[in-house]
């Protein structure tokens, strides 16, 4: 149980996909200027990963991993070169289903979400926690509570900046640095700050 | 042919993808704690970006427009793999060293969204130019960060020692910051606010 909540704790803080990786920052940019906002995001990325990365952990196991064929007669077989194409398939059909399902039986929720599902398709974060469940050799059970992880810290790291940045309309920002400039200069702050989880080193 | 120059040259200063158009930003600050990774990793995103604007010019009138975003899915991933296979085979060790940035060009932005924006409308030869043309500008942000990062983090330039660091017996006391993700996002603010300051028409309210 332990090793679980070791994955968990390290995949929101010490290893937060969007402020120690740098990953999702497109969508993390773009979608933080409001707090109701950048929460849906949170939450709709927390759901497509929770259940992306277990599924390509599945596949990754079953059929592409060197002598995952084993069972199909053909042990020798690596096939591990298609993972890129797979995993992105898998994700954007993931999200087109739960698009379908949240349509069909939560429609409060879909509408809420409205545009963000579909944006989350091509949102870097999705795909590099598939590859580093990859890389790191989780199992199923790993990868999910790494999934949701990283969901979770991903959301935390959005709300944190959207907060942030709504008490910003109150501040007197240079020109040049107005809208975005100062947005990364407020990341590198918040980054500085979640380093302090896994101590500073100079 | 002035268009073609243009597709070339306006990504590269005046509507640089990620200063203004805020695109493909996740890799520019991941690998670009060292120069030589901040190098390959612009190479591997000019080819891929300019290939698959080529690409799908190429047959943009035979896509069917509800899985246009589907058939450009397919097409970036084959490049990136193929990328990603080169690296493997020629430099192992940078490929090591990237790990999972290269298979995320498949994600980055500037890549799809140059080929939704410009490649759909556009013959081939333009639209690999304009390809190039935002790789470089890519580039272009990324060897700047990068040299910045590697030269005050370390002290080194491509791996070669410029300031010798204080810890090898040198003059130079090295600024670790440089080398921990916080910096990347402070450099690029400053970029922007370089470049919109020379150009006020950027500027936004």
């Amino acid at each position: 149980m332990a090793h679980y909540f070791t994955i968990f704790f390290n995949s929101v803080f010490i290893d937060n996909i969007a402020l120690s990786f740098f990953l999702g920052m497109c969508t993390f940019i773009a979608l933080s200027k409001k707090v109701d906002t950048a929460f849906m995001l949170g939450i709709a990325v927390v759901a497509v990963e929770l259940v992306t990365v277990p599924v390509n952990n599945i596949l990754y196991n079953l059929l592409l991993k060197k002598g995952a064929l084993a069972w199909a007669g053909y042990p020798e077989l690596d096939l591990s070169f298609l993972g890129l194409i797979t995993y992105i398939g898998v994700i954007a059909a993931i999200v087109q289903i739960l698009e379908m399902a949240l349509d069909k039986y939560v429609p409060a929720l879909y509408n809420a979400l409205g545009i963000f599902l579909p944006l989350i398709t091509v949102n870097c974060a999705i795909l590099a926690a598939s590859l580093f469940m990859v890389e790191r050799d989780y199992n199923v059970m790993e990868s999910t509570v790494y999934g949701v992880g990283v969901g979770v810290g991903f959301a935390l790291a959005i709300c944190l900046l959207a907060g942030i940045r709504e008490k910003l309309v109150y501040s007197d920002v240079p020109k040049g640095l107005r809208g975005v400039g100062i947005t990364f200069i407020i990341v590198g702050l918040v980054a500085m700050s979640f380093k302090a989880f896994s101590g500073l080193q100079f | 042919m002035a268009k073609a120059k243009d597709a070339l040259l306006e990504p590269l200063f005046n509507n640089n993808p990620i200063a203004l158009q805020i695109l493909g930003i996740c890799s520019a600050l991941a690998v670009t704690n060292k120069l030589s990774t901040a190098f390959t990793m612009s190479i591997a995103v000019t080819l891929v970006t300019a290939c698959s604007n080529a690409a799908v010019s190429a047959i943009r009138n035979h896509i069917p427009n509800s899985i246009r975003i589907i058939v450009q899915m397919t097409i970036i991933a084959t490049l990136v793999i193929i990328v990603d296979q080169m690296l493997k085979a020629y430099a192992y060790e940078m490929s090591k060293a990237l790990s999972v940035y290269v298979g995320l060009i498949i994600t980055n932005c500037i890549v799809m969204g140059r080929a939704e924006a410009y490649a759909m409308k556009n013959p081939v030869y333009e639209s690999f130019l304009d390809g190039v043309g935002n790789g470089l500008g890519y580039s272009l942000v990324l060897l700047v960060v990068g040299f910045v990062r590697e030269l005050f983090g370390a002290g080194k330039l491509f791996g070669l020692t410029i300031l010798s660091p204080t810890t090898d017996g040198g003059w130079y006391v090295t600024n670790g910051m440089m080398l921990l993700a916080p910096s990347a996002f402070f450099l690029i603010g400053f970029i922007i606010w370089a470049l919109r300051t020379k150009k006020p028409e950027l500027q936004e309210e």
